[in-house]
């Protein structure tokens, strides 16, 4: 059983009011799945919530949460929320059904009867408020959790939406997975032996040690990076590890914090190292390797895009059109959108043809519907992530450079 | 033929009684289904085309992302849910789900519980002591 302090049982006994009781209720049912001794305070709650995964019954759920008073109702740590489902300046443009859009609305109104701050992005550890090492978190996107994990050193499970939202109306989580120092330890081995060279690159190798992880508790530990890669990078990594596998940390040997050095994250000899070669790369795009040319649209997301990528997106596009058959589509968060804004980054890429979309990432945004509602269905990404999930929604995903993604779209086939 | 008793941690959610449908495949709800239709949709994924619906899950590990933890309590209200999933290895998001949905879950079994119970086979779990029970 989950041992409990006074201010944790009142609130379980409803002192505090309903919604925070029932969050206790849902605290301890996880809590009592996965042995937890007890609870742990948590300083952010990053909350993932779609109206495509909440679902009308998520919906209704937050909405009912919104009937309290405000005493009742705030949440108790900073809560800062994932992408939302739906630009509302772009809505038209991509032809999103307008079901989804008043529902969009109705989730945004929601959010902020509870005190959530609205910041729509999966990349709060590079814009929003950084993790630092040892920080216990409720951090809600698996691409979120990996980094904050594994680049800043700070302490979070998976939290899916329920969760995180009783996480942030209680101030805390169980104490089990990786709060515990004993599940932080490295459990297989990846040796490096050559140097990704684009973030499509560094998504892939995330892939191919995803697909092998065999549970939640496995932690990959990886040797042989030469130089340490970029924020970016190590996001596109992650992301795809997380996505592929559903792993929420992993340790880059000399790059990542808690491994200086090998034994500091191997409890005695260190396993056999798995290799990833040029050629291991090079077959996680031919997986994905279509077999005509045809191309419907490009989306740059998952996660949202940095400054840096965005700037980058721009200049691939300066001075050239995308073809009338295909829609180019990249999404980042409303922080970087006004700065892409107020340096012509967002003019630089839509002057193109191509459309920036803000607040968003493509899988979130009722993917089949849109898609359908497009005549979408061959897609290309430089995102690993992306072209994972995006099998089960009807399209045909393909695999490439970001250069690659930008000359198919202007040439209106796969070059 | 008797029954088979198979353990496995405590789980999550009621006692059920179903007709399993299993492979030694992987599970998320977003990357691996058409929650519309109430069918396997990925492509790669060994029930690719196969009806969930009402059937006791039989998988390997829970895969992919988070939204299964909001996504199991809506197909739940729209009648497009499993009656139970059966993973050798359940992960947060799988658990928190289940109880956001109440969905019966069980995990960690003493034995690779894909290889223990075929399709068709008559199945009750029993969150509460995390117990399976195969009827032949």
């Amino acid at each position: 059983m989950v041992r409990l302090n006074n201010e944790e049982h009142a609130m379980l006994a409803g002192e505090f009011g309903e919604p925070r009781k029932l969050s206790m209720e849902h605290i301890l049912k996880i809590g009592n799945f996965f042995d937890a001794e007890d609870l742990v305070e948590v300083s952010q709650v990053h909350l993932m919530a779609d109206t495509e995964s909440t679902g009308e019954a998520g919906l209704e759920y937050l909405e009912m949460l919104g009937t309290y008073t405000e005493e009742e109702r705030r949440v108790r740590v900073p809560t800062v929320t994932d992408p939302l489902g739906c630009d509302f300046a772009k809505a038209g443009q991509i032809n999103q059904p307008e079901e989804f859009i008043a529902q969009e609305r109705r989730l945004s109104a929601a959010f902020e009867s509870l005190g959530i701050l609205i910041t729509q992005t999966c990349i709060n550890y590079q814009t929003i408020l950084p993790p630092v090492m040892g920080e216990h978190l409720a951090y809600g996107d698996t691409g979120s959790s990996i980094y904050a994990n594994s680049v800043m050193g700070a302490r979070t499970n998976f939290q899916g939406g329920p969760s995180a939202l009783a996480a942030a109306l209680t101030g805390r989580v169980p104490r089990y997975g990786f709060h515990l120092d004993e599940r932080r330890r490295g459990t297989n081995l990846w040796e490096l032996r050559c140097r990704p060279d684009s973030l499509s690159d560094w998504g892939a190798a995330g892939a191919i040690i995803g697909r092998a992880q065999n549970s939640y508790w496995e932690v990959p530990v990886i040797t042989g990076v030469d130089g340490s890669p970029t924020s970016d990078e190590l996001k596109q990594f992650g992301a795809a590890l997380a996505s592929f596998g559903s792993t929420p940390l992993f340790h880059m040997v000399g790059v990542t914090p808690e491994a200086p050095n090998l034994a500091s994250v191997c409890d005695g000899p260190p396993p056999a190292a798995s290799l990833i070669t040029q050629a291991d790369i090079n077959s996680v795009y031919s997986s994905y390797r279509p077999g005509d040319d045809k191309l419907d649209v490009v989306v740059f997301a998952a996660p949202q895009l940095s400054l840096v990528e965005m700037q980058k997106v721009g200049l691939l596009l300066r001075d050239r059109s995308v073809h009338d058959d295909v829609t180019v589509l990249a999404a980042t968060s409303p922080e970087i959108k006004a700065a892409c804004d107020r340096m012509r980054i967002t003019e630089m890429i839509e002057t193109s043809g191509a459309i920036v979309l803000e607040g968003v990432c493509f899988y979130q945004m009722h993917a089949r519907e849109i898609g359908e509602a497009n005549s979408w269905r061959r897609l290309m990404s430089n995102s690993a992530k992306i072209v994972n999930i995006l099998g089960g929604y009807g399209y045909e995903p393909v695999l490439g450079t970001m250069e690659h993604c930008i000359d198919s779209a202007v040439a209106g086939r796969i070059v | 033929m008797a029954d088979r008793i198979i353990r496995g941690h405590v789980g999550i959610g009621p006692k059920v009684t179903g007709e399993a449908l299993v492979a030694n495949d992987n599970f998320s709800a977003r990357y691996d289904l058409n929650r519309v239709e109430g069918v396997f949709s990925r492509p790669t994924h060994k029930l690719v085309g196969q009806n969930y619906v009402g059937k006791v899950l039989v998988l390997n590990i829970a895969k992919g992302g988070v939204a299964t933890a909001w996504m199991l309590r809506e197909m739940a209200a729209r009648g497009m849910v499993p009656l139970a999933l059966l993973l050798n290895f359940a992960n947060p998001i799988m658990a928190q789900g289940a109880a956001f949905g109440d969905v019966p879950l069980i995990d960690r079994f003493e034995v690779d519980i894909t290889g223990a119970i075929e399709t068709g086979d008559q199945v009750t779990a029993e969150p509460g002591s995390g117990t399976v029970i195969v009827h032949r």
